[in-house]
This record gives structure tokens, sequence and C-alpha cells, in this order.
């Protein structure tokens, strides 16, 4: 089929996604998705006038029309050789339907449930967390995942894992644009230890739009180290949500990674409920070109005595558009709370354009709140001195900026993905810098 | 070491520079011939940390007039990676702190570089690994700072050290140390000279850039030049450096 030239309106583009494909489900899901299916019809795309949207440009999306995936693309361990992990146990979809031939849950030992949502829809810790994390009343993009999602990642981790799960979503490209709708669910038992690496990753540059709704559970002293890589084709478009919840004693650990998409956006909610809960949020931007990269994040201190620890890098090349808002919310009774943020932005050319937001809202007396914000462009004179020992203006900016992102990439647990990620970001640099010379 | 038949490695004449409007060179006069040692030495201000600068391209400052030649060719028309890979070197005065790039992995690449300059191979990181554990001797470093981060958390010494290993890998020509004796406690300068000393070769030259005569105990210079107000006003022996010490600058100043 070949599409009309003509762009889409948003009007078009919403009603387009509306038309998407009804899944059936279980008796108790049904009702969810129907509400969610009620929510999409009167709510729309947001606007620059709702404040979590004002820096985001979305009108690259709306040129497109996404279809539903009708039918199951094939696709072999070949083709997806360069994203795999080695030694991890390994979920895989690919435009948001479950491919068990691509998948590996070999290692996953006892203690560890990790499987298709819709085969374990049936599953107690399913439905009691299902949809109640991430609510979709006033998000648009929730609410369209929750209803039109065809499948998903259940992890449930009760003993304590060394070995990486990863669930792999795959974007192929087809004739007509897709509307992929991942979805993932994981549930820490109280004690439990666990790493998960989220990976969004296109095949052969195809327009997709993938919408992804993420809910994390920690119970009572479970630590989960989360992963999340967004490396989704160069003129995809992503929508993430992510929430988390954790309990007494928790200890959530998150590197949020966006390399890819045309446009991209990952909303990353974190409650710390239980007393003592903590959370660590590194956070990593790379783009060029004409990408549009955003992060907001919220950390809520509901309780007293938690503690958050984040760290936001944007690195903006071409005439990209990166954004972080960051958020820290400390509530009334949330005492002793221990909380720093910092966001560091390194803009590599004179057109790229970094926005950076940190938000507080304390209502007690008795915290320690740090926060503070840094944009920069390459030192010049770690490049003068990388260029007397004789390396090249490209190759000492490539090194520094390198640099800058390792910081980030080398919290992540799990080496070999911090190897292979570095070669990513070489590629996206040295495909950033060829893309800024045809400007 | 004099021997006015080796080869001129830099032929500097008349050099003229500025910084931001300012001019800070009026015309120096430098020969620097293979197998010498040369001290330029001045108050704070004279301009001899801008003359090292200049010749290794600083974008900061731009040359005004006259000329420098390296082994016979323009140094001006090349840009700083370019002369690094011609064979000069910079020993930088205030070392860079690059958080991120391990000091190994910046050396390894730099030496690549060179390799590839010079139509050789590329060392891998085993091959590589066995090079530099034979340089690092030569500054009497702990293996562990090649696991670092270049710089960071380095003492004043351990950078100025570490400025001494990049010389040794990168084996210059023309090595230009600037002040690279300041903030050094006597075992730290004992062990940079020295290393320096090691390098020394009839082939290669150093330059260096210092406001103590401190150093020139342990590097004997050749050639002592003073340098007052962007020129140099005064060519001697070692014996200059004794006496600028007992005298202090102001004598020459006055007679320039």
């Amino acid at each position: 089929m070949i599409m009309t030239s003509k762009p889409w309106t948003k009007e078009q583009c919403y009603e387009q996604l509306l038309l998407g494909k009804t899944v059936k489900s279980e008796s108790w899901l049904s009702p969810i998705r129907d509400k969610a299916g009620a929510r999409a019809q009167a709510l729309n795309f947001p606007t620059a006038k709702q404040d979590d949207w004002r820096f985001t440009d979305l009108s690259p999306l709306f040129q497109h029309g996404f279809h539903p995936v009708e039918s199951f693309a094939k696709l072999t361990l070949g083709d997806i050789a360069s994203l795999l992990i080695p030694g991890s146990i390994r979920l895989v979809f690919v435009d948001g339907c479950y491919a068990s031939q691509l998948s590996d849950l070999e290692q996953a030992g006892a203690g560890v449930t990790v499987a298709s949502l819709v085969e374990h829809s049936g599953d107690a810790q399913v439905e009691a967390n299902f949809a109640q994390h991430a609510l979709f009343d006033q998000d648009t993009f929730a609410a369209l995942n929750t209803h039109f999602f065809e499948d998903g990642a259940f992890v449930h981790v009760t003993g304590e894992t060394a070995t990486p799960i990863h669930i792999l979503n795959i974007a192929t490209k087809r004739d007509t644009s897709s509307a992929i709708y991942p979805r993932c669910l994981v549930v820490m038992a109280a004690n439990s230890r666990a790493t998960v690496i989220e990976d969004y990753a296109g095949l052969n540059d195809g327009i997709n739009f993938s919408n992804a709704v993420t809910e994390v559970v920690l119970n009572d002293d479970a630590q989960l180290q989360h992963v999340c890589v967004q490396r989704e084709d160069k003129s995809a478009f992503h929508i993430g949500h992510c929430s988390v919840d954790a309990a007494r004693g928790s200890v959530y650990t998150s590197t949020a990674l966006a390399f890819g998409a045309r446009v991209s956006r990952h909303d990353l909610h974190v409650t710390l409920r239980g007393e003592g809960a903590q959370a660590t949020l590194n956070g990593l931007a790379l783009i060029g070109g004409r990408q549009i990269a955003d992060t907001h994040t919220r950390i809520d201190h509901a309780t007293p005595r938690c503690k958050s620890i984040q760290l936001h890098k944007c690195i903006a090349d071409g005439s990209a558009h990166a954004i972080f808002s960051g958020k820290i919310m400390v509530r009334e009774g949330a005492s002793g709370t221990d909380s720093a943020q910092s966001s560091r932005n390194l803009l590599l050319s004179g057109k790229a354009h970094i926005d950076t937001q940190p938000q507080l809202e304390i209502f007690n007396d008795d915290v320690s709140c740090k926060h503070g914000a840094t944009i920069g462009q390459i030192d010049a004179d770690a490049l003068f001195f990388l260029k007397s020992r004789g390396l090249t203006e490209e190759r000492a900016r490539n090194l520094l900026t390198h640099a800058f992102a390792a910081e980030i990439i080398d919290m992540i647990p799990v080496p070999s993905l911090v190897e292979s990620l570095g070669r990513t970001i070489l590629e996206r640099m040295n495909g950033n810098s060829a893309g800024g010379v045809s400007k | 070491m004099i021997n006015k038949g080796s080869k001129v490695l830099l032929e500097v004449k008349n050099l003229r520079a500025e910084v931001a409007g300012v001019e800070i060179l009026k015309g120096v006069d430098l020969t620097v011939r293979a197998g010498e040692v040369h001290a330029i030495m001045g108050i704070n201000g004279s301009g001899k940390s801008t003359f090292s600068k200049v010749l290794t391209g600083h974008p900061d400052y731009t040359v005004t007039g006259g000329s420098a030649m390296f082994e016979g060719k323009d140094l001006f028309s090349f840009a700083p990676e370019e002369r690094a890979r011609a064979g000069m070197f910079l020993a930088f005065q205030y070392p860079v702190e690059i958080p991120g790039v391990s000091n190994s992995a910046l050396l390894r690449l730099a030496y690549n570089t060179l390799q590839t300059e010079r139509g050789l191979e590329e060392l891998d990181p085993l091959e590589f690994d066995d090079l530099i554990q034979e340089k690092i001797k030569v500054v009497e470093m702990d293996p562990s700072f090649l696991g670092r981060s270049v710089n960071e958390g380095f003492s004043g010494g351990e950078k100025k050290r570490n400025e001494i290993l990049q010389m040794a890998v990168l084996e210059p020509k023309l090595a230009i140390l600037d002040e690279t004796d300041s903030g050094l406690d006597i075992d730290a300068l004992r062990i940079v000279a020295k290393g320096v000393n090691t390098l020394l070769t009839s082939d290669n030259a150093v330059v260096m850039v210092t406001h103590y005569q401190r150093l020139l105990n342990y590097i004997v210079p050749d050639y002592v030049h003073v340098m007052d107000a962007g020129r140099i006003v005064r060519t001697g022996g070692k014996e200059l450096a004794l006496e600028l010490e007992a005298r202090g600058y102001d004598w020459l100043r006055a007679a320039a």
C-alpha cells in the first residue's frame, strides 16, 4: 500500500489510532480495557498548553497514520543478533506480539517467572497490579496502551537472581506504519533481587509508533536494577511511561537511556510509598539531527526517611532538542527525606537545544533536598589537550562526548550491555556528525 | 648537548602573537637543534607560557607576525594535532582532567594515532600493555594510575608525572615543558627530571619554560634564555640561570 504524500492532521492521526484492533481478554481485564478505551475516546493528544508537554513538539508524530499490527512478523535470531545479551533470560516481542521462538527462558530458575502477560493473565499478581500504578484516567497514551495492548511482559521475582532479565521489544518495518503497544509488569516480592532490562529497538528503519507502559512493584526490602534502553529507529516515535511503587526498605535503581526515535518521551514516576525506600535514577539522552528526546521524571517522597538520588544527562548535537523535567515531591508526613538531583547537559552544536527544569515541591521542613543543573559545551582546554596528543578534532570531540555519556552507561550492572551500548554511542555520534554536515 | 652540526628542529624568527587583541610576543627568535636542552626563564607575564602555547597551536592565541619552522616546514600551516604527529609535544602547566577517559585508553589512542602517521602497525590492548608497563617505570608511576580517568583526582605531582609519561609513550622530537616544575615537591621534581633525562637523546630536544632555577639543577640546560616583555633579552649557558637565582631579573629588565 502506498501512502498519500499529504501529511496527516493531528485529528486524523488520533482517529486512526482509535481504529486500532480490539483484543479479547480475561473476564477481569475486559472491563479495564473498556474503561481505558472510553478514556481514550474522551481524551486527545496533549497540547503545548499542558505544563507537562509544553516543551515537547509532537507535530512530527501527527504527520503519520499508525495502523494496528494485523500479522506477525517472522524474525530469526540472526535478525536480532546484535541486540542480544549473552546469558540473559530473554523475552522477545515483535511489534508488540510475543515471540516465543526468539525468547530464551531456560536461565529462569526457581523464584523467577518471566512470561507473556496474556498467558499469565490468570495470575493473582497480574490481576492485583495491572493498571493499578500507571493510571490512564488523565493520560492519553496510557489509556491507548491499556485499551489496545496485544501482549506484554510479566516478571515476577520471589527469590534472588543474578541473571539479567532482558525484555526486548522490536519494531519491524512494514508497508504501513504500525502502532505498537508494549506493556510490562514487574512484581518484586519481599526481599527479592533482580536486574530487568527493558529494551526498545527497531529493525530496518521503520516509521512506527511505540507507546509503552511499564509498571514496577517493589514489595518490602526488594531490590531492583531497572535498565531502560530506547534505541528505536531514527524515524520512529516512542512514548514510554513507567510507574514504580516502592514499599518499605526497598531499593529501586533505574538507568534510562534515550538514543533513538525522531521524537521520544520517557515518563518515570516513582512513588516511595514505604518508609526507608530508596530510588536512584540515572538518565541519559544522546541525540542529534532533528531528534527530540524528552524525559519527565517524578519522585514522590510519600513517607518518612526515604532517599532519592538522581543524575540526568542530555547530549544534543545537530539541531536536536533534549528536554529534562525532574520533579521531586516531598509530602507533609515525609520527614527525614534525603534527596539530591543533578542535571548535566552537553550541547554539541550551535543549533541544538536543551531545556532542563528541576521542580521541587516540598511540604515538610525536616528534609535535605539538593539540586543543580549545568549546561555546557565541549571543554576547550580538554579538546586542545587531546589534539596536542595527536587526536583529530572529530576523534577528540567523540572521546569527550563518549566520556560524558559513559558516566551513566557505566552504572549499568551488565558488562556486555555496557560494552555494546558503548559501540552504539559511537555509531550514533558518527551518524549525528554526518547529519550535522548535511544541514 | 650542543652539536652545531646537528639538525635544526625548530627555528623561530621575529615571532609576534596576541591573545584577545593584546600583543604578548613582540619578536621572539629561537633556534633549537637536535640534542639540545633549552631553558626559557622570565618573570610572570613575560610571555614564556604564551610562547609554548603559540608553538603548539592553542586556539586562544593569534600569530601576528614572524615565522616558526619545524624541521624546515612552516609550523603555523599545521593544526595542533598535525604538529603533535610531526613530533612536537607540550607538557601542560595545568594538566587537564578528563573524567570518563582512562589514562591507558588515552595513551593507546594517542600512540596508535602516531603509529599510523609513521606507517607502523597499531598495537592492540595487550601489546600496548607490555609497552606501557615499561614506560611507567620512567616516571615511577603505580600501574593503578593507568586504569583511572585522566588526571582525575591526581595530586599536582602525579599530574606532572602523567604528562611525562605521555611524553615517554609518544617519543616526541621536540618536547616543550611548560612550568613542569611548578607545584612539585622535591621528590616529585627529582622523578620528573629523571624521567625527562632518560628520554633525552641526540635526536630530540627539550625546551623547558620555568620561573625557577631549581629544575635546572636536575635537567641541565645547554642554553638559558631570559624572556622579558615578549622578547628574549639574553641568552647564555647554564651559569646564567645561577646568576638569575642570585641577582633576580631586574638587572636584565633594566638592561633591556
